[in-house]
């Protein structure tokens, strides 16, 4: 082809967009949406995954973790030899109760010990600010970096602690992240709490002393060849260390934080997948509508250019690059955005997981793919308008199309006692009349409908999930743990405090689930008969009674291990003498948050034969009297660390609300976005194919806001059609979100209340005010007479 | 019956331009129009294309206004309506028929029909109306259905059902062939003489003159002729 004629179709190509701006825009917007949520998701995901590796590595994080009661340092030797293990750190580990000035609540830390060099061989600290503690000081510590930040803990800053029973005051001389701890989670809780729960490091010289430890260790840590399985390692581990009091070696995959992170990597990894599909399909849906109508409005166009000699391939690739530029338009904007999102939210993770640094990270393959998807995709989107323009004959291209063929339809006919006024049959018999495309609008306004519900609905899910669980489950202020287990008259011992209401005791201890060669590590609560502060609710919130022999396990812990009630299972209990018990599971019980396994409390007592201890007491405090209370908790000596319901309340909110509902305020701007270029594009179509109708009817003597109605009820009657399916669809998709997304941590339940139906329909009701008020005004400038001028 | 003779003018226009903008081009439309029309008379508009004869018909109907000068329906100053006086003016008082129908492709021939009657005061039956243009037979089918002549009668049944004052016609056989026309003239002519509406017809075609009462003559935005037919000739009659 001439140079001349190629640069004549790129301007018509340029002026025609141009003069389309308004609908290339909507639509490109919505691919824009559609590529920025992926991109967003993607880029989240991978950066995470990328960061999260190369800090693993880069600071040796174990594959495998053992604690034991204490052993020689020379079995460390021994642990060295066992084939498959690369490095390893042995360790002495402690709890301390810590005064901070300035903050009387209870506050305390996990210890580590520091190996004279400094740094360990595994689980290497990242040091944000300061220095180690020198081995030969036995008061300098490094914590981390939540802690430090929580109280604005500053280098040279000094912290007293209590460790083993004895008062030491320690310097910080050091701010540290590991890769053990990206969460830290307090025992007995099951959300951070920076402020009372922290993690140090001291010299192992210091540490050992403090805890008489010296030349001994109780805390291993290694990391193990690739190539060898880590199953027997730990097999040879834990028969090596079965003697010093070894609670049994456990693998990464085991690991509190690691567990944690995972699971909301793989969280990420779902709405990577889910949201981007739903955003793409309606922006393709879209795309054909338009594509097919701009170039039936182009036929006589098509036919002077095949008169003139043009290939039906010039044709079509002249066509093919409008829809392409518009595609094109759309992957630009939406990878910028998605770029500038993935980055935004990015920094929200980094101060949530507090790694050292967020690698950026996106496969340049997957915005490849991405691109050539959605270019592919539009251009299928176009295809069939374009080919069946090509292919007619100049002649009859040249033609006017005759009137479009219409008849009356199988629901006009059902709707034949009704009696319509004409504007609204022709309402009724266009609907009618392309079903396929009635159904694309209201699938359209559909898909709106649910990306916003599948956007906001975990919010309410997740509101009533933790308010189920602190409100409910759990109507203690304060839960209490205690150093070791203790009689129960502790119980009554603090009742008779000042300040403290009620009191009630538990029993926790940490187990292993066996059930043949699947098992999990998790915490067993022996709750009492008359629990009236803590107890286990099922998903209906009604009060699960606690059987009086056996476990009452939760759905996820039991379904994890393969286990129904009635069966038997291996409880190993991880502390004490480590007792091994036979029980049965009593019954399965569904539940939000954490996966529990309950006992009675009397049962476990005599299945741990230990008389009647407690190690958790739960209590309800007179108003006002916290202070004093935590005070006097502060300074009870069998008092390690204390969760109050109100922190742990707002620590979820807003761990919630920076990462996870910032996730879902994008998406639901996203599903606006969508419901506008849909409802934008399908009154623009509309509009654009019967403006002469409506002219003819304005000639007729009939006013602007009763042939505005016509385009008006018609979007109406497509909302009304959508709008429920939206609904039904938008619970269908979230019901697959949930279960996609069930970790350990929460379950969330289905809950779709009024509101979210509401805010979705709003979304697109708004979208629709919009459209129908340009509509209108558009109506208000229709030029009759050029109207009644052209033929059809 | 000699209707011209009725010295009380329907229309009464004095003076009137219109220009208008076509890209940056100024089109001066109308250069100063003087003209009565009179209750009952048919009178055809001769003129070639951009005469200024269809921006006569547009003002009249109400579709249009004047850039100056002033056009009187009775005592409505249609050069000062508003939008919402000249929509209630061809409600009320106005039929059109257009050179492509402008018909609902989505209503049948009676429901077309229907969408006039239902909003106008004093409307005959659609069967009626559709009778008159001889497609009795034809109601219920659809514009697709129905060739260019019959659409075009639908159009005309569909103008004259609400008993209109005026019935405007612009080109009402520019698109049809000169059998089919004469079918369109003859339905427009019956209507003209059973219902005593005030008819215009423009039309480049001079063939039609012959069927008027008084014929026009529009060139250059200007009336440049004007006479009457001493007899109206019958539009079977008529071919081109």
């Amino acid at each position: 082809m001439p140079a001349i004629l190629t640069s004549i179709l790129h301007a018509k190509l340029r002026r025609e967009l141009w003069q389309m701006r308004g609908p290339t825009l909507a639509i490109a917007l919505v691919i824009a949406g559609g590529i920025s949520v992926c991109l967003l998701s993607l880029v989240n995901y991978s950066s995470l995954t990328a960061t999260r590796t190369q800090y693993y590595q880069e600071h040796q994080f174990a594959d495998v973790f053992a604690t034991l009661e204490r052993a020689p340092r020379q079995l460390l030797q021994q642990a060295e030899e066992i084939p498959g293990v690369t490095r390893l750190s042995g360790r002495v580990e402690g709890v301390a109760k810590l005064e901070i000035p300035g903050f009387s609540d209870p506050a305390s830390a996990r210890l580590l010990s520091l190996p004279p060099a400094g740094q360990p061989e595994v689980n290497r600290t990242y040091l944000r600010h300061g220095r180690l503690p020198h081995s030969d000081r036995s008061d300098e510590v490094a914590v981390i970096g939540s802690f430090a930040d929580a109280h604005e803990l500053q280098l040279g800053d000094r912290l007293g602690a209590i460790i083993n029973g004895r008062r030491q005051a320690l310097t910080v001389v050091g701010i540290v992240e590991s890769p053990e701890f990206v969460y830290v989670i307090p025992p007995g809780g099951m959300l951070p709490d920076y402020q009372r729960y922290g993690v140090a490091w001291m010299t192992e010289q210091a540490l050992a002393s403090a805890m008489d430890m010296r030349g001994a260790f109780n805390s291993l840590v290694l990391t193990v060849d690739p190539s060898i399985p880590v199953a027997g390692v730990i097999d040879l581990l834990d028969r090596l260390l079965a003697p010093y009091g070894g609670t049994g070696a456990y693998a990464r995959d085991d690991q509190f934080s690691h567990r944690f992170l995972n699971d909301e990597l793989n969280q990420l990894k779902t709405m990577a997948v889910v949201f981007p599909v739903i955003f793409m399909a309606v922006a393709m849906f879209l795309l054909n509508t338009v594509i097919t109508r701009l170039i039936s409005t182009q036929r006589d166009i098509i036919a002077v250019l095949k008169a003139f000699g043009y290939s039906n391939r010039q044709i079509g690739w002249h066509y093919s690059q409008m829809v392409l530029t518009i595609a094109f338009t759309g992957l630009l904007i939406g990878t910028i955005t998605g770029m500038w999102l993935g980055r935004a939210l990015g920094g929200l993770y980094m101060e949530y997981y507090r790694f050292p640094e967020l690698l950026f990270r996106i496969s340049p393959w997957w915005i490849l793919i991405l691109s050539l998807l959605t270019l592919f995709v539009a251009w299928l989107g176009g295809w069939r308008a374009i080919r069946s323009a090509a292919s007619l004959p100049p002649a009859e291209a040249m033609r006017p199309e005759g009137p479009a063929r219409y008849r009356v339809t199988a629901p006009e006919r059902m709707l034949s006692w009704i009696r319509f006024s004409q504007p609204s049959r022709m309402i009724v018999r266009h609907l009618a009349q392309r079903p396929a495309r009635t159904a694309l609008s209201v699938t359209g306004i559909a898909m709106a409908t649910a990306v916003v519900i599948v956007g906001n609905f975990q919010f309410s899910s997740v509101s009533l999930m933790v308010h189920t669980q602190f409100a409910q489950v759990q109507q203690q202020d304060l839960t209490v743990s205690l150093t070791d287990p203790l009689h129960q008259t502790i119980m009554y011992g603090m009742r008779r405090q000042p300040g403290i209401r009620y009191t009630e005791g538990r029993r926790v201890a940490a187990v292993e689930l066996v059930n043949g060669h699947r098992q999990w590590r998790t915490a067993l609560t022996g709750i009492p008969d008359d629990a009236r502060l803590q107890f286990v609710i099922d998903e209906h919130l009604n009060k699960v009674p606690i059987p009086p022999a056996g476990l009452l396990l939760t759905d996820f812990l039991a379904e994890q291990l393969g286990v129904n009630a009635g069966d038997s299972i291996q409880v190993r209990i991880l502390e004490g003498h480590r007792p091994v018990l036979n029980l049965q599971v009593a019954g399965v019980t569904s539940e939000f948050l954490g996966v529990g396994s309950y006992m009675n409390l009397a049962a476990m007592n005599r299945a741990l034969k230990e008389g009647p201890v407690v190690n958790q007491v739960l209590m309800n405090l007179e108003p006002g009297q916290a202070g004093t209370v935590y005070q006097e908790l502060r300074d009870t000596p069998r008092v390690m660390a204390i969760n109050i319901r109100q922190v742990m309340l707002d620590s979820f909110f807003e761990t919630l609300a920076k990462t996870f509902l910032t996730f879902t305020w994008v998406i639901s701007m996203l599903g606006g976005i969508i419901a506008f270029g849909v409802i934008y594009n399908t009154v623009r179509i509309s509009l654009a194919e019967r403006g002469r109708d409506l002219a003819s009817l304005r000639v007729l003597g009939y006013s602007h806001n009763e042939v505005a109605h016509i385009l008006l009820a018609e979007l109406a009657i497509l909302l009304i059609l959508g709008i429920p399916l939206g609904w039904a669809t938008g619970h269908g998709l979230a019901s697959l979100v949930v279960t996609m997304m069930q970790t350990e941590l929460y379950r969330v339940p289905l809950i779709i209340t009024g509101r979210t139906l509401a805010l979705a329909a709003s979304v697109v009701i708004v979208s629709a005010l919009i459209t129908g008020f340009i509509t209108w005004w558009r109506l208000r400038k229709l030029d009759l007479v050029a109207v009644l001028k052209t033929r059809e | 019956m000699d209707r011209s003779s009725s010295d009380l003018p329907v229309f009464h226009a004095s003076g009137l331009t219109k220009t208008y903008h076509q890209g940056e081009v100024e089109v001066h439309a109308l250069r100063g129009v003087n003209l009565d029309l009179f209750a009952g008379e048919l009178v055809v508009m001769l003129g070639a294309s951009g005469s200024g004869k269809s921006t006569l018909l547009n003002i009249l109907g109400g579709l249009d206004v004047p850039t100056s000068g002033e056009v009187m329906y009775q005592d409505i100053d249609l050069t000062r309506a508003k939008d919402r006086e000249l929509t209630l003016y061809r409600r009320d008082h106005v039929g059109f028929v257009f050179q492509f129908y402008n018909l609902i492709p989505s209503l049948t021939a009676r429901e077309n029909v229907v969408a006039v009657t239902e909003i106008a005061r004093n409307p005959m039956t659609p069967e009626a109306a559709l009778e008159l243009v001889g497609l009795a037979q034809r109601m219920d089918h659809f514009p697709a259905q129905l060739s260019g002549g019959e659409q075009q009668r639908v159009a005309i049944a569909r103008a004259i059902a609400k008993r209109p004052d005026v019935l405007l016609c612009d080109e009402p056989t520019g698109a049809l062939d000169s059998a089919t026309g004469v079918l369109v003239l003859a339905a427009l002519e019956t209507a003209n003489r059973e219902t005593g509406t005030t008819t215009v017809i423009i039309t480049h075609n001079a063939s039609i003159a012959q069927m008027a009462d008084r014929v026009i003559t529009l060139s250059d935005g200007t009336i440049s002729g004007e006479f009457r037919n001493s007899t109206r000739q019958d539009p079977r009659t008529l071919s081109w």
